[in-house]
């Protein structure tokens, strides 16, 4: 069985450590005996169609993130709308996934038009207002209330449209907006997030669930065998306290 | 009370809360003095900084601020000039000026010719005016808590501001050449400049790690071509589109032999001609901290004789490269930061070890002075350290995070020991360490601080303040 992951811009979007979230990925799949395929896709790269079963998509600073909107819309769009279609996983962090929703006004009032693959827009209300920093603790429906764990970095103020559900509910940190108590946005197997940390090293269940998810858009129904976990799960308690504490 | 009146009361007041804090055990007292000058006299800063005879040199940057700035302490005691420094490394306007209080007598006359100060890179634009500096060193600018400075191309957007359209003055921007970011920031400056930087294709490492920052030219937006890089973003480079390059270097390292842990040996190239030195530093990123104080020095018009001897004759500050001996076993200090430190540490181990694989005692802590965000951990080669380590003792704050990465890294955990407790992780580490074999001791800043504070009630080093 073989896993084909599609890094898209991997030197461009690679704030906060989300290389990790391609670690855990392959490395999770490795341990089960599972071959593991990473192509990258960089700017002016065209990722063919159908040949991917999971898409990641990291953070960027402003600067990197408006080279990399255009490039998506015009080099990418139809691999991704493909994906989405067939129910291949797509996942994309922060930057990434401001990107996923249909727009993304910046501080300085300038758009970026996204893919629209999740119902969300993005503003950030301008320079003068503090970005979302800090620990954050998710609870996850789609994962059996499990919690997620992760840290927040944004500017940006995501609002879901109607078509979108959120990945969870905030029990600590800011989330999507500050407000609503949202975080992320998932459309069928389309995640988006501002969890990073990374997301996925210390948030063991979700990274399985992906990675079933899109064995299935290729492989049919599998199941996935245990691992030795002890160390994931410290790691995710300890962000936990942490995300809790006042020190 | 007018401001005029303020000055003697802000600088007794600054000096007795210095007394007091240490009196108290409230720590080195290295911010609070300025705290409460700084809140009777809102202007001490340049009132004081006005009357040091000899002006006064910035340091700032990502990383090589502490190390660069003592240097150039160093260099300028071995040349007759006395100064007042900020040396406990506290390099906001409180630290500045509380190192201004306490070299200042009660009549506001300074005990220094000339400030050297280390400061925050994003501080820089709140000090230029006050303290009207001889000399601004531009270390290097590397992606560095995130969450406490924001993107790297805010830092730098900062210093454009300051930069952009002064007029040429009196100052001095040395830069780093090799950093293409900084160069395009340093460039911009009307007045003198002074580039630095490495010439030797010995020193590359091949191909843009992991963690490099500023790859795509601030100007295009296409990546640059790189003839060499030496380790983050720092090389030669040149934008294909629009031909911008690495600006060529007027103080320069040749002939560059890297020695490991035990520092290197080069030829320092300068208009002034051309000096063979050897440094204790160890790894290339001090190169540039040499070459940073040496540029800076030479523009302060210190003979080139004088720069060499201080060079070879400089000991590391705390926890950069600082051994540590505890019963005929050694530990060496070697602070970590941020993703490009963190590596160029790794790949100086790595050369230090050799095939005899080491040990080593990892300490990450989530405080506001390391960042709160550790996934920056996750930028880091330990990759690197595979095969290279017999041993290794993971510990702080979030030590479990730590091991988590060591594990994506291919460390088994038969070769990791973990325990959050520093003074244990301390013990571990030194009893797995063979005679004569040194500990390699990779904490963060507050993890640094507590440990040194564990081993100096253990008798075995000095009060940071003390040094």
């Amino acid at each position: 069985m073989e896993l084909r992951i599609c890094h898209l811009y991997p030197d461009l979007l690679n704030l906060y450590g989300d290389r990790g979230n391609l670690m855990a990925l392959v490395h999770r799949a490795q341990w089960r005996g599972i071959d593991v395929r990473v192509d990258e896709a960089r700017l002016g790269a065209s990722p063919a169609s159908g040949a991917h079963d999971l898409y990641f998509m990291g953070g960027g600073e402003d600067r990197q993130q408006h080279l990399a909107a255009a490039d998506l819309r015009e080099r990418k769009r139809e691999a991704l709308l493909d994906a989405a279609g067939r129910g291949a996983v797509v996942l994309a962090v922060c930057g990434g996934y401001q990107l996923l929703g249909h727009y993304y006004r910046s501080a300085e009032g300038e758009e970026l038009i996204g893919l629209g693959l999740l119902d969300v827009t993005t503003e950030h209300p301008g320079p003068q207002t503090r970005r979302l920093i800090g620990n954050m603790v998710v609870r996850s429906a789609w994962l059996g209330g499990r919690t997620l764990v992760g840290f927040e970095n944004h500017g940006g103020r995501t609002r879901l449209g109607p078509n979108a559900r959120p990945l969870g509910t905030v029990v600590t940190g800011f989330g999507n907006n500050g407000e609503d108590r949202t975080e992320g946005a998932v459309s069928r197997n389309v995640y988006g997030t501002y969890l990073h940390g990374p997301l996925l090293p210390k948030n063991p269940a979700l990274t399985d669930y992906l990675l079933t998810l899109a064995l299935r858009s290729r492989h049919g129904p599998v199941a996935l065998a245990s691992l030795d976990d002890s160390l994931e799960l410290a790691a995710h308690s300890a962000a936990l306290v942490r995300a809790t504490s006042r020190v | 009370m007018p401001s005029t009146l303020r000055l003697a009361p802000a600088v007794i007041l600054g000096k007795a809360t210095a007394v007091a804090s240490r009196a108290l055990r409230l720590g080195g007292g290295t911010t609070m003095p300025g705290r409460v000058a700084r809140a009777i006299a809102p202007d001490i800063m340049q009132r004081l900084a006005v009357r040091l005879p000899q002006g006064c040199v910035v340091v700032t940057g990502t990383n090589g601020k502490t190390t660069t700035s003592r240097l150039i302490h160093h260099i300028l005691r071995l040349a007759g000039v006395s100064s007042v420094h900020n040396r406990a490394g506290a390099n906001l306007a409180a630290g500045i000026v509380t190192a201004l209080v306490q070299h200042t007598d009660w009549r506001g006359r300074p005990h220094g010719k000339i400030g050297i100060f280390e400061v925050d890179e994003a501080t820089l634009p709140a000090v230029w005016d006050p303290l009207q500096p001889r000399a601004v060193v531009l270390t290097n600018l590397f992606r560095d808590q995130l969450d406490r400075y924001g993107e790297i191309d805010l830092v730098a957007g900062r210093w454009r501001a300051v930069l952009d359209g002064r007029p040429p003055g009196d100052t001095a921007v040395v830069f780093n050449a090799d950093d293409p970011l900084v160069s395009e920031v340093g460039g911009r400056f009307a007045g003198t400049t002074v580039p630095f930087g490495i010439n030797d294709v010995s020193c590359g490492t091949g191909t843009l790690e992991h963690a490099a920052d500023s790859r795509y030219c601030y100007r295009c937006g296409v990546p640059y071509e790189y003839t060499v890089v030496y380790f983050g973003h720092m090389g030669d480079y040149r934008c294909p589109q629009c031909g911008t390059r690495r600006p060529a270097p007027l103080v320069a390292a040749e002939g560059v032999q890297l020695a490991g842990i035990q520092g290197s040996a080069f030829t320092v190239r300068t208009p002034a001609g051309a000096a063979q030195v050897r440094t204790v530093l160890p790894g290339v990123y001090n190169i540039h901290n040499v070459l940073a104080a040496a540029a800076c020095c030479l523009q302060l018009r210190v003979p080139l004789e004088t720069v060499a001897h201080g060079v070879e004759t400089f000991a590391p500050a705390f926890g950069r490269a600082e051994r540590v001996r505890v019963d005929g076993r050694e530990a060496v200090l070697l602070l970590t930061k941020n993703p490009a430190g963190f590596n160029e540490v790794l790949r100086t181990v790595v050369r230090a070890t050799g095939p005899a694989a080491g040990v080593v005692l990892i300490a990450i802590n989530d405080l506001t002075a390391d960042g709160r965000d550790i996934s920056w951990l996750w930028d880091v080669d330990f990759e690197m350290l595979a095969g290279h380590v017999r041993s290794l003792v993971v510990s702080g704050i979030r030590a479990d995070d730590m091991a988590l990465r060591l594990k994506h890294a291919g460390m088994s955990g038969s070769v990791m020991t973990i325990d959050g407790d520093l003074g244990h992780a301390w013990d571990a580490a030194l009893h797995a360490a063979r005679n004569g074999e040194p500990v390699y001791v990779l904490p963060t800043y507050t993890a640094m601080l507590q440990l040194r504070k564990i081993l100096q009630q253990r008798g075995l080093v000095k009060g940071f303040w003390e040094e």
